[in-house]
């Protein structure tokens, strides 16, 4: 490997593999097991044995990263973007020695840290000071090291007064700043970081983007940084890498990179997502396809500041259900949720349903600042309070200032995120009247 | 990129721990992450995490003894109460014999201290995964270190339960002679004893999750197969062979030989059995999960 050169990877590729019922649970119990090998040995005497899985189990092979090639140069930062599922964890995950690729393979220079939560391993009963020694080895610092920089994470982390007390008790906000703090202050030659920064008030998420922008630039460290803040990619990254369906799409500067994978994600309105990992929920009906129409039912996934968005769930249901509530959250880039759409909030009472039931919610005049939003359908209980299924953030939306609407000014996410309707005048007479008001008292005085 | 250059690069480094923080360019390991390559090294590496297995231990004391009455009343209460219930039951009610003139008390709580030892690194390193899979899945180490932790909180409990043997002692006025040195090997020897099962069964636990509940069976079992309740000398003289692959077998018999005077005789042949059955375990456990810790962050 070239002396600049400090990751390469050679048609990577890591497969999981997806069975019928191993779908919602990745572990097998053991009575599944041996249930599947009684029957199949009941079926077809001693040859069952054999075949672990029994008939009606269908094993597909899954490729979360098919062919990856790319080589990191010394003290590069590059950002990795992708849609959620395009196989961006995965790639981080095998960097990171956490799981191994199935063929092709990496070659890694130096020493890596990797931070794919803020604060891995925290403890809720232990003091803020063990955890920052705690989540400091999980990290990989040495003890002597943690000590040397103790002074400076707790300073950063601005928890000065609550070091004896137990994490347990502290505001979830001091909680991420004491977390991003012990990360921010380890020292390695390759820095793997993944969608953390989405965590913390905003003033910290500003302090830790500067943070990280030091580590990358004065200290000439390497820097993998994932993320759905496209912002903050271009802010941090010179370069990216573009992934989707697990393979690498495009790699260049960040500003090109980044445009195209936005303008991409525009045609993608119509998502079949039975098979969507990442979801959440008991799983007794499944949302089976999303798709966003505009008010003249075509889909599109580009709505223009104030124009109607439709969502178009499809939903299949394997047990009978009594008045479930569907949704949809609409997440900020960063992965905040800052909408909640639901069918109880119209008081939608779909009755005893089963089998394969659509539904449809209307949003009139959407009003979010423009830029790119992700949606995540849900389905719960009569009360709201079980979740039945959750496809987290599965589409994405991108609004656009509507052509000629005010002018030409401009609605900056950075002034504010939702806009609503308000009011303006000048009134006049109140002008006059203050005026009049003045000068009488005055004449009054004399 | 030549292999021999790989081994080369990574012979000459020292641990990472302990690296510079500016390391020497020409001395820097390449690591290659290729299918099945992950295994070698391991055991280096094992030594390099040293600390993160010491921080481990030291968190789960800690956070075992926070809430420190019912921490220490635990890893009391317990052999108590099963010391009595043994005593009544096979000295007053099945009238069995103690070994020599060492009181039956006594010779229960002699085996019962290296088998609660036993059972609660069982029991504690099986669920150690599944209960830290919050950082399986987000930090590389080498997994054996979590299992591993557990043992040194397993030995703080003995060391609760040690020292209520030795008031157990003062009340009987029964004390153990210079055989007491040989203490350590034989707590040695029941560690290793312990991590061979454990290891299988920790890994088993992490594919098969309901597998945990075979576990309290397992070891409700073990205990009455095992020679705690009784002395390994009333298993007729013809089965006492067979009886001692059992590796808990011998690990009794050595605490109980050691620690009553030697009124306690020591049958070699099957304490050496023992021994073997000890290290088949354990090779069997690493080897087991050598080969399915690859995958752990997968399952979990």
């Amino acid at each position: 490997m070239p002396d600049d050169i400090v990751i390469r990877a050679g048609s990577l590729g890591k497969k999981y593999l997806i069975g019928h019922d191993l779908e919602r649970e990745r572990y097998t119990t053991l009575r599944e097991v041996i249930a599947r090998k009684v029957k199949g040995l009941a079926r077809s005497g001693a040859n069952g044995f054999r075949a672990t899985m029994g008939s009606g189990q269908k094993i597909e092979e899954f490729w979360a990263l098919r062919e990856i090639n790319f080589e990191i140069k010394r003290g590069e930062v590059v950002g990795i973007i992708g849609r959620n599922g395009a196989g961006k964890s995965t790639l981080l995950k095998i960097l990171s020695r956490i799981t191994e690729p199935s063929e092709g393979r990496v070659e890694v220079k130096g020493r890596v840290a990797s931070l794919l939560e803020v604060g891995t391993g925290f403890h809720p009963e232990l003091t803020g000071r063990e955890n920052i020694y705690l989540n400091g080895s999980i990290l990989g610092m040495a003890r002597a090291e943690i000590s040397r920089k103790f002074d400076e994470i707790v300073a950063f982390a601005e928890v000065e007064r609550f070091l004896d007390t137990p994490v347990k008790r502290y505001s979830s906000g001091m909680h991420v700043r004491l977390a991003f703090s012990v990360a921010a202050h380890l020292e390695p030659e390759i820095l793997i970081v993944d969608e953390v920064l989405a965590v913390g008030d905003a003033a910290f998420q500003e302090k830790c983007i500067g943070k990280l922008n030091t580590v990358a630039k004065s200290d000439g460290r390497t820097v993998l940084f994932v993320s759905h803040n496209m912002s903050v990619v271009q802010q941090l990254c010179k370069r990216c890498i573009l992934l989707k369906d697990g393979q690498i799409r495009e790699t260049g500067e960040t500003s090109e990179v980044v445009g195209n994978y936005l303008s991409s994600s525009k045609q993608e309105s119509n998502v079949d997502i039975r098979n969507w990992s990442d979801r959440q929920g008991s799983g007794e009906a499944r949302i089976v396809q999303l798709t966003i129409t505009d008010d003249a039912a075509s889909p599109t996934s580009v709505f223009p500041l104030r124009s109607t968005v439709c969502f178009h769930l499809e939903t299949e249901f394997y047990e009978p259900l009594v008045d479930p509530c569907f949704g949809v959250v609409i997440h900020a880039s960063s992965g905040e949720p800052v909408l909640d759409l639901q069918s109880a909030h119209h008081g939608l009472r779909v009755g005893r349903v089963d089998g394969r039931v659509k539904i449809q919610g209307t949003f009139p005049s959407i009003g979010l600042y423009p830029g790119t939003y992700f949606v995540s359908p849900w389905i719960t209980d009569a009360a709201v309070q079980r979740s039945i299924d959750f496809v987290r953030m599965c589409c994405s939306i991108e609004v656009i200032p509507k052509p000629g609407d005010f002018g030409d000014l401009r609605l900056d996410p950075l002034w504010g995120k939702y806009w609503v309707n308000s009011e303006w005048k000048e009134i006049d007479p109140l002008k006059t009247e203050t005026r009049t008001h003045m000068f009488s008292a005055k004449s009054n005085g004399n | 990129m030549a292999n021999s250059l790989e081994q080369a690069s990574y012979s000459g480094l020292d641990d990472p721990m302990t690296l510079p923080d500016k390391p020497d360019a020409t001395h820097e390991r390449v690591l290659v992450l290729e299918a099945g390559r992950a295994e070698r090294h391991y055991w280096r590496d094992l030594w390099t995490y040293r600390e993160l297995f010491a921080i481990l231990a030291w968190r789960d004391l800690a956070v075992r003894y926070k809430q420190t009455a019912i921490g220490v009343a635990w890893a009391l209460i317990r052999p108590i109460l099963s010391m009595l219930v043994f005593t009544v039951l096979f000295s007053r009610v099945a009238k069995l014999p103690s070994v020599g003139h060492a009181p039956y008390a006594v010779m229960v709580f002699a085996g019962m201290l290296p088998w609660f030892l036993f059972s609660t690194i069982l029991n504690d390193a099986s669920i150690s995964l599944v209960t830290n899979s919050n950082l399986i899945s987000k930090v590389y180490f080498p997994r054996l270190i979590v299992p591993a932790a557990t043992i040194l909180v397993a030995l703080a409990d003995f060391a609760i339960t040690f020292g209520l043997l030795i008031l157990i002692m003062a009340w009987y006025r029964f004390f153990p002679d210079w055989r007491l040195i040989f203490l350590p090997c034989f707590l040695l020897l029941t560690i290793l004893a312990s991590l061979g099962p454990a290891l299988y069964i920790t890994a088993l636990n992490v594919k098969y999750r309901d597998f945990r509940y075979i576990i309290p069976f397992i070891l409700q079992f073990g205990l009455y197969v095992s020679p705690v309740g009784f002395s390994s000398t009333v298993v007729p003289e013809k089965w006492r062979l067979l009886y001692s692959l059992n590796p808990v077998v011998g690990v009794i018999d050595g605490f109980r030989w050691c620690l009553l005077r030697g009124e306690s005789q020591f049958y070699l042949p099957g304490f050496l059995l023992s021994i073997g059955a000890v290290v088949v375990w354990l090779w069997l456990g690493a080897w087991y999960f050598r080969k399915t810790e690859r995958t752990f962050a997968d399952l979990l």
